[in-house]
This record gives C-alpha cells, structure tokens and sequence, in this order.
C-alpha cells in the first residue's frame, strides 16, 4: 500500500481512483451539510448556533491531525534521509494552514452568539492561534530558502517544535481552566453529544478527511514532478 | 539494520524530543498562573497573594435562584458546589447566561466575598442535546 507514495506510482496514478474519491468525497460532504444545517436538531442551549459545529470540529481535527502528519514525517526526514519524505509533509502544510484558519473564524464566529466575545485568550484559542502561525513559518522557509536541503532542515526544525504545541492544544481544556469548554468526544468514556448530533459530525469529519486526502495527493503529485523537474535542470 | 550514521541521527533525535518536550513542561508549569484563564470559587478563597486592583477572572455556576435584577445593577452568585462569590455587574449579559449555567466573569476583588465585575461571558460545558432529550433529562432530574 505505501508503494503507491513512491514517485512512479505517483506520477502513473490513474484518474479513476481520484474520482471515485471525489465522488466519495462530495457524497459524504453533501449528506453531512444537509444533516447539520436541516436535518439535525437544534442544541437546548444554543439552539441553532451550534450548527457551526459541523464546520468547526472537522477543521480542527485536520489541523491538529496534519500537523501531526508533518511532525512525524519532518521527524523521518532528519533521521533517514529518504528524498520524498519532505515533500510529503511540504504537501499537508498548505491543506492544513487552511483548516487552521477555518477553525479559528469559525470558532470566533460561534464565540460571539455563544460566549459573548469574538476572542480570548484562553488556553485552547492562544495554542490554535501558535498552530496557525508555525504553520506559516513552515510554508515560508519552503518558500523563501532556494537550497533544497537547508530548506528541509529548517523545516523540519519547525515542524518538530510545533508538534510540542499538539497535546497543549488537545488537552489545554483539561489541564487549565478555559473558556473553551472540554472535549465532547474522547477514548475513554462516552460521548457527551447525543446520537442525533454525534453522526452528522462524524459524517463531515470523514466527509473534511477524504477532502484532506484528495488536496494532499494533487499537492505531493506536483511536488514530485517539481522535483524531478529541478533535479533534471541541475544535471543540465 | 541502520547504518552508522542512521543511528547517530537516531540517537541525537530522541535526546533533543526528549529534551525539548521537558523544556515546554518546566515552561508551561512555571506559567502556570496567566494560562489559567479563570479562578474557581474555591481557588480563590485558597489563593495566598489576592490582591484587590489587580483584574481576575471567575468561573463557575450562577447559583440558581440567585439572580437579582436592581435597577443600577444585576447580582447573583458564581459557585463551583463548594464556595461562593457574590458578583456585581452593569451591563448587557451575553445570550447563554442564564441560573444553573457556566459563567466566567472578569472583574475585581471587592473583597473575598464580593467581586464587581465589569465583563461577563457565558460558558457552556460539552453536553450537546436537542431540547426534547434535556427536557427528559430535566424531568429525571427532578424526580430523584
């Protein structure tokens, strides 16, 4: 299965896998918004405000998740050496930059029919806001640093470091007192968000992860052809 | 299996992984007071160094029944079910807040039993429920 990550595999990918998962992807999304903005039930709190969950909750999940994605890989780039694990973690960054700021606005967004605010600085807020801005400095060093190799390590450098601020998001709600109220979903008890709420999340969650998926494999194709392309260009 | 090199690189990882993760603990737990972003009832009353200008933060449960409309003022009471905090505030409250519901008020220390505060922001826990479920949950509640 990993074989398919390697460079020829890539580049021969054949289109019918990519429209089945787009196809996949636009089923899940569509059933998944019809959910949370008709079907579902209003909260007995904040009535129908927390329809905004539905966006929310997914774009954070593949935030924290694809940073944790480059994490790892920047952590395999240092130590083995193997050319397309960079470029692996190069092509998470823009997708998950962007559900990054998804969740921030969105967040803000809720905050303010909810809470009363647009911001704090709370715990959960302030470490999601750092999550955006490593972020940024990721994509900038690809960006601005011409040497391939310098670029990786600084990088990946700053992949690493930011990972640190991972488990502070997750579990920032639990160690402190927060505004941003506690996980509703964890691995050890039960969900505390009824059934009629839970599947139209769980929906838009794999719904926002196919989408993920899609965006990395057109980013990591070009990326590999760049490569391949630069490489050519040296020898010349 | 891995090269010299390899375990080099391998070796020198875990030791900057393990040393960077015990410089973000020593970090965080010395800052420990301003990522706090409220103090409980309880907190407060056990907290040595309260001074009375500075701005704090409590959060806890508006008391029920503690909800008193003045004509200059609104007072209730922030309790975590194990102290108490009479709050004071002019000004319009957010939608959510509400008797028996989360709160964070942002203030200052009148003194240990009385806070004036000059910002309210409601706070609501990670129970997600449509009205009909929280009415049986309600009605459970109250046949205990």
């Amino acid at each position: 299965m990993f074989k398919n990550f390697f460079p020829n595999k890539i580049l021969s990918f054949s289109n019918r896998f990519f429209i089945f998962l787009i196809v996949l992807m636009f089923l899940f999304v569509f059933v998944g918004l019809i959910y949370a903005l008709f079907l579902s039930p209003p909260d007995f709190t904040q009535g129908d405000s927390v329809r905004i969950m539905y966006v929310h909750v997914p774009a954070s999940f593949i935030a924290l998740g694809c940073f944790a994605f480059m994490g790892m890989a920047s952590i395999c780039a240092l130590t083995f050496k193997i050319k397309i694990i960079p470029l692996m973690a190069k092509s998470l960054a823009p997708v998950g930059s962007v559900f990054a700021l998804i969740s921030i606005v969105t967040g803000s967004l809720w905050g303010k029919p909810t809470w009363g605010t647009w911001w704090v600085w709370d715990a959960r807020l302030t470490s999601m806001l750092i999550l955006f801005i490593f972020y940024i400095a990721y994509i900038s060093v690809w960006k601005f640093v011409d040497n391939y190799e310098k670029a990786n390590k600084v990088s990946s450098i700053i992949a690493i470091i930011g990972s640190l601020n991972l488990p502070v998001i997750k579990y920032s709600v639990d160690w402190w007192n927060t505004l941003h109220q506690t996980s509703s979903i964890t691995l050890t008890s039960a969900p505390t968000i009824h059934y009629t709420m839970l599947i139209p999340l769980i929906i838009m969650i794999i719904g926002t992860i196919l989408y993920t998926l899609i965006v990395f494999l057109m980013r990591y194709k070009t990326e590999i052809m760049k490569f391949k392309l630069d490489k050519r260009n040296k020898e010349n | 299996m891995f090269s010299k090199k390899t375990r080099t690189r391998i070796i020198f990882m875990t030791f900057l992984l393990v040393g960077l993760i015990m410089v973000v603990f020593v970090v965080l737990k010395s800052l420990e007071a301003n990522v706090v972003y409220f103090f409980s009832p309880s907190e407060l009353y056990s907290k040595e160094d309260i001074s009375f200008n500075k701005k704090i933060r409590v959060g806890g449960l508006v008391k029920d029944g503690s909800i008193i409309n003045n004509e200059t003022s609104i007072n209730f009471i922030v309790t975590d079910l194990n102290s108490e905090i009479i709050v004071s505030y002019k000004g319009s409250l957010p939608n959510l807040f509400s008797e028996g519901k989360g709160v964070v008020v942002e203030g200052k220390l009148k003194d240990k039993k009385y806070f004036i505060a000059d910002k309210i922001l409601a706070k609501h826990d990670e129970n997600y429920m449509p009205p009909e479920i929280s009415k049986i949950f309600k009605k459970s509640k109250n046949n205990d």
